[in-house]
């Protein structure tokens, strides 16, 4: 009994130092979406693209996964992204793009001069829009399932290691998915 | 030039914290502003964590500052305003948390480590309570009753 008492608390201390070294390596960033598990809110957008169709929630149930990216040509860490969203769409990848608090002219722009990875790109001017799911800053990028459900949320620059370790893997978790 | 000194000293002891609430911002109806001023102190920024949406200067702080004000002018009780924020953001929004299952651990953890703590200290100290104390051998008697005479003595 004496010894169970010394031992416990220096148990206690040794888990508890565990938890704030694993802390560590969290970014605080990365909130969970609200969403995670539910399906995108009703929202439909101008077009980014001059004569194009914009985004809607619905653009999302089309019976695939999709990569939700939303970005904007003022953002620093979208410039370190934009590379690896170009490769990802020569794979194949199906990403749709939201033009988040700029007007149409400043994405286009930045879509002109860098390339356009996006199968459908909105334009957000105000914000709302990406309010209405949650979104915090850019860029940030959400994998949405076969049903248009939230699966993932990643925040920040999407870099190469992000795909091959988490979202590449989920995406063709998803792909299987029925 | 010492009456300068003093004006500047009180004018600076008199400044409040500025808060981030633009005027342009405001309502026109002083009630529903005092309204959601005080909601506003209640919800985190996101972008800035440890900030409130009415201390923070990031752009999406005023961006709910200002749905924050259209969800009360369109008549939302305080509750429905908060819960349309806590919707799209989550209650990690709420700077003052909500008590449900999963937030169970933050109200009453430190509670729970208070009270093991105090077992511990308990079951330690009755551990320690000295033996009970036997009788006096003669000879202790002996040398307790010197000792109480030599007391007397002086």
């Amino acid at each position: 009994m004496k010894r169970l008492l010394f031992i416990l608390p220096v148990v206690g201390f040794l888990v508890l130092l565990g938890v704030f070294f694993a802390g560590l390596g969290r970014d605080p960033r990365a909130l969970p979406s609200v969403f995670i598990g539910k399906p995108l809110p009703a929202f439909a957008t101008a077009p980014l693209r001059p004569g194009d169709t914009g985004l809607a929630n619905t653009d999302f149930q089309k019976g695939e996964p999709v990569l939700l990216n939303v970005f904007a040509s003022w953002c620093g860490p979208c410039r370190v992204e934009h590379p690896v969203l170009m490769r990802l769409r020569q794979e194949g990848v199906v990403i749709h793009g939201l033009d988040w608090k700029e007007d149409a002219a400043a994405g286009q722009r930045w879509l002109a001069e860098r390339g356009d990875p996006y199968v459908r790109a909105g334009n957000d001017p105000t914000g709302r829009t990406g309010i209405e799911f949650g979104v915090a800053g850019v860029p940030e990028t959400f994998v949405i399932d076969k049903q248009g459900r939230v699966r993932y949320r990643h925040v920040g620059a999407l870099t190469p290691e992000d795909w091959d370790s988490k979202i590449g893997p989920l995406m063709e978790q998803l792909r299987k998915e029925s | 030039m010492r009456r300068l000194l003093i004006l500047t000293a009180t004018l600076a002891l008199l400044a409040g914290p500025a808060a981030a609430v633009n005027p342009d911002e405001e309502l026109k109806d002083p009630a529903l502003e005092a309204r959601a001023h005080q909601l506003s102190k209640t919800l985190r920024c996101v972008v800035c964590q440890n900030q409130s949406i009415d201390d923070s200067d990031a752009a999406l702080a005023r961006d709910l500052r200002i749905i924050l004000r259209e969800r009360i002018d369109a008549g939302d009780t305080d509750q429905q305003a908060v819960d349309y924020i806590v919707a799209r953001y989550g209650s990690f929004v709420q700077l003052d948390p909500p008590m449900r299952f999963d937030t169970l651990a933050l109200w009453f953890g430190p509670l729970a480590v208070l009270a093991l703590g105090g077992i511990g200290a308990f079951v330690y100290m009755r551990g320690r309570s000295p033996a009970a104390a036997g009788a006096l051998t003669p000879d202790e008697e002996a040398d307790v009753a010197a000792m109480l005479k030599s007391d007397e003595a002086r």
